[in-house]
């Protein structure tokens, strides 16, 4: 006779999933990313990066401690590490060592463990801090440092990146500018067209994301390969991904057919490293996004709706995180109407009728 | 395109690690020895428990009624093999709280001496009555696990018109492959009973649906089957739980059966094909349901295979053939890794609805360590029933089992999809199964609190109409007594 063990029903066995390795999966979609962004910017980048992600788990670890329960397990599920991790893609590369602590504190404090921890909040945490610092902080949040890789000799050295992450910039105009989509606004407001303003866009250079961006937004390529994988891998589903770039691709279309003088092109909107982000790793958060496939396209389609107006009226032209946060506000509403048939039954939850033979 | 369109038919479901392929491979084992004790327990089916016939110190035959089935919906249960009854008591339930419940305890004698047996030569000059009769005579309940009475389905059947009689070969839980190997080895017998059942039923055609993992039992079926033009042998996706009725009805017939509806209802009936095999033996050869086939696997297991065991052999027993090492057992389970019970122990007795007993080592078990839900909707996508388990545990969770109810508890069928998928290791269907236990309760408890009030109520009134009475027969005695009064005044005054 073998010893009395727990009796428990259900299934015994379990799929080779676990909440650490979906964080790992997701971390590992976006290294070529990050990997490329932080080459790209360099030094200056790299310790905005540690910064972020780092002070992102401190303020977890503490938090979590105060609640009284175990620090380990909550850091070892990874998700305070890849809020950090998503929250520094979206900083501008050479923003300076306390947008990094300022914004994960955001994330981690008011974003996700004031609602009651992981799995709990109502807003995407990386997006809060990133809405909450551009609001707070405009001019740090929107000083995009120029293409200036790792040991380029232009490129800020090693020591020289101490001084620009802890005593910030000097002679910025020299090393910074603004994103094709800033530049285009700016443009606009002087009244300028845009196959002037765009004489000097390459396609392939935001392709590939050697240009001024966010420190790991910049390349649609790797973004979108990434984003891609993650659904080879069954991590995320494709119907946020899809219905969002679609909403946006219609939007642009049938704007940019009607007035091509004001209305850039879906492909430029496409081209992006920051819209790939939004698409494929940010909209897509299991816990801020809608648990049935019907609900993922209709929140999908909202947040690419709501992207394409902030991004062509709005004042914030890289203004995603203001969709993705009003989306996520819905997703409440749309998890309460759009469920999915139970078998047996119909839509509203009646029993289906025998059908007469 | 055909097959695309049926693919959508199937909601749901998981593609588990088989472990099929261990026992799959080898013949059922016919050189597993006799028990010197097997412990037959009183209620193996759905519905009343048998009564014995029997008394203890009594000599039985192989094949002899213990116990008869009482009422509608119940099942004989009959002896193993031949030997005395040593006791007829409480014993141990494989069940996961090993509760005890009214158990036969044979001793065998090892002769296995047959009872006399009424083999038919021609079942087919029976009435349709008559099989289900037989059947119902026989012990014998649906193998598949549910364990319902095979009779009344037959009958309810009949009742119906029933139009397709489904097969249910699907056999969708990993580890077990009793069922297959049954369909290998005996594919004649099983489509022999399953025209008994088609006739039985008055159905016209018969489908055997076999999961697609399963080549070689859908060959062995396929020829059993070849001169019955009313049996169609098909294949189906293997994906679990395949297996689940109304899952193969869908997909074999496009019908979905309603909430609250019996399959009979929409003119389906499904049996499992070791149910098939007993109807045939009971028909043909007059032999009541004594064994099945159990496949025994898992980790621990040294020798993991199928089994033909008499029921009430005791699992240890099994244990010891197989060479299972019970250091490296984790936990017993009885059926399925996705649907099954664990229990506690080994002491307990093999059932008409034991189809597998796995002994499995840690490193085959899920993970317990429970973290928080980090609606990863893994479980809304794969729960065949269409449910959203999140929000039931999250419901059930703050004790709010009214909304979870909204949501559709009573829709679940426990078939462990979500909880096999969940990466935060929840026990969502340990949820599921708390909450409907306490509902049952809570109404019970609500049905008693108003029962009680109803008594109280009654009593109240009755000591109103008492006191009513009282008041009453006072008044009637004052006004008796003004009467006697004044007649008596009436009568001072005329003397
Ligand atoms: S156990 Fe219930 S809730 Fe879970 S997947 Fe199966 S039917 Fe759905
Ligand atoms: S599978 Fe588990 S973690 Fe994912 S939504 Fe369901 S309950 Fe939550």
């Amino acid at each position: 006779m073998i010893a009395h063990i727990k009796p428990s029903s259900g299934a015994h066995v379990g799929a080779n999933i676990s909440v650490s390795r979906i964080m790992r999966q997701v971390m590992l979609a976006l290294l070529p990313a990050t990997a490329f962004g932080l080459f790209c910017f360099g030094w200056p980048a790299i310790n905005l990066f540690v910064i972020t992600v780092l002070s992102a788990v401190v303020f977890e670890a503490l938090c979590v401690r105060l609640r009284g329960r175990g620090v380990k397990p909550a850091i070892m599920d990874g998700s305070a590490v890849l809020t950090g991790w998503l929250l520094a893609m979206t900083l501008p590369p050479w923003a300076p060592w306390w947008i990094g602590v300022v914004g994960s504190g955001l994330a981690i404090i008011l974003g996700k463990q004031v609602y009651g921890g992981l799995g709990q909040n109502l807003f995407n945490p990386a997006m809060l801090a990133r809405v909450a610092l551009l609001i707070s902080f405009p001019i740090e949040m929107t000083t995009w440092a120029n293409v200036s890789p790792l040991f380029f000799s232009h490129s800020p050295g090693w020591v020289e990146s101490w001084h620009i992450t802890f005593s910030g910039l000097e002679n910025s105009d020299a090393t910074t500018g603004a994103t094709t989509l800033g530049f285009i606004k700016t443009e606009f407001s002087q009244n300028h067209l845009l196959p002037d303003i765009l004489k000097d866009y390459s396609g392939f250079l935001n392709f590939i994301g050697w240009t001024r961006g966010s420190l790991g937004e910049t390349s649609t390529l790797l973004l979108g390969l990434g984003g891609l994988w993650l659904i080879r891998q069954k991590i995320i589903q494709w119907q946020i991904p899809v219905s969002l770039l679609l909403t946006v691709a219609l939007l642009a279309g049938v704007f940019h057919v009607m007035d091509n003088q004001h209305y850039v092109s879906p492909l430029l909107y496409l081209n992006s490293g920051a819209m790939m982000c939004v698409a494929f790793f940010i909209a897509t958060d299991y816990v801020t996004s809608p648990n049935t496939p019907a609900g993922q396209l209709v929140f999908g389609a909202g947040c690419g709706l709501l992207i394409f107006v902030i991004r062509t009226w709005g004042a914030y032209p890289e203004g995603a995180g203001f969709a993705v946060l009003l989306m996520n506000s819905a997703t409440p509403l749309i998890d309460h109407y759009i469920r999915p048939r139970i078998y047996g039954r119909d839509r509203k939850g009646k029993p289906l009728e025998i059908p007469k033979s | 395109m055909l097959s695309l369109f049926k693919k959508s038919r199937i909601r749901g479901g998981v593609h588990a690690e088989e472990h099929k392929a261990e026992t799959a491979t080898l013949p059922i084992a016919s050189n597993f020895p006799l028990p010197k004790k097997l412990y037959i327990p009183l209620q193996q089916h759905v519905g009343k428990p048998a009564e014995p016939v029997i008394k203890v110190g009594e000599k039985v035959l192989k094949g002899q009624l213990l116990a008869h089935s009482q009422g509608l919906i119940s099942a004989p249960v009959h002896a193993p093999s031949s030997g005395v009854i040593l006791d007829v008591n409480d014993y141990p339930a494989p069940h996961p709280t090993a509760l005890p419940i009214r158990t036969i305890v044979l001793e065998t004698d090892g002769k296995e001496e047959w009872m006399a047996v009424h083999p038919v030569d021609d079942p087919f000059q029976l009435t349709p009555e008559d099989i289900s009769l037989r059947v119902g005579a026989a012990g014998i309940v649906g193998l598949g696990g549910a364990t319902f009475p095979t009779a009344v389905k037959l009958n309810m059947g009949r009742e119906n018109h029933i139009d397709t009689l489904i097969i249910n070969g699907a056999e969708c839980e990993p580890y077990l492959s009793c069922d297959d190997r049954l369909m290998q080895e005996r594919a004649e017998m099983i489509i022999d009973g399953v025209r008994l059942m088609l006739y039985g039923m008055e159905t016209e055609s018969a489908v055997v649906a076999i999961e697609d993992n399963k080549p070689q039992a859908f060959l062995a079926m396929q020829a059993a089957a070849e001169s019955f033009a009313q049996i169609n042998v098909i294949q189906i996706p293997t994906r679990y739980p395949m297996g689940w009725d109304r899952q193969l009805i869908r997909f074999v017939t496009g019908k979905e059966v309603p909430v609250g509806c019996r399959s009979s209802e929409i003119g389906v009936t499904i049996h499992n094909v070791g149910t098939a095999f007993a109807v045939h033996n009971a028909i043909r050869h007059g032999q009541p349901l004594l064994s099945r086939v159990i496949t025994v696997a898992g980790g621990a297991v040294q020798r993991p295979t199928n089994i033909e065991v008499p029921f009430g052999t005791l699992i240890s027993e099994l244990f010891s053939f197989c060479g299972v090492n019970t250091e490296n057992i984790a936990r017993i389970i009885m059926g399925g890794p996705m649907m099954g019970d664990s229990l506690p122990h080994s002491g307990l007795p093999t059932v008409k609805a034991t189809s597998g007993i796995l002994a499995l080592t840690q490193s085959e078990l899920k993970n317990t360590e429970e973290q928080p839900c980090i609606r990863c909707a893994g479980c809304v996508s794969v729960c065949p029933a269409g449910l959203r388990p999140l929000d039931m545990a999250n419901n059930i969770r703050i004790n709010q089992l009214d909304t979870a109810v909204d949501l559709g508890l009573k829709d679940c069928i426990s078939c462990g999809c979500c909880s096999y998928i969940c990466p935060s290791n929840i026990p969502l269907v340990q949820y599921f199964k708390y909450a409907s236990g306490e509902i049952v309760a809570r109404q019970q408890a609500q049905h008693k609190s108003e029962q009680t009030k109803r008594l109280i109520d009654a009593r109240n009134a009755r000591m109103e109409r008492i006191a009513q009475q009282q008041r009453e027969d006072e008044l009637a005695r004052i006004a008796a007594k003004a009467e006697r009064e004044r007649l008596k005044a009436e009568q001072e005054a005329l003397v």
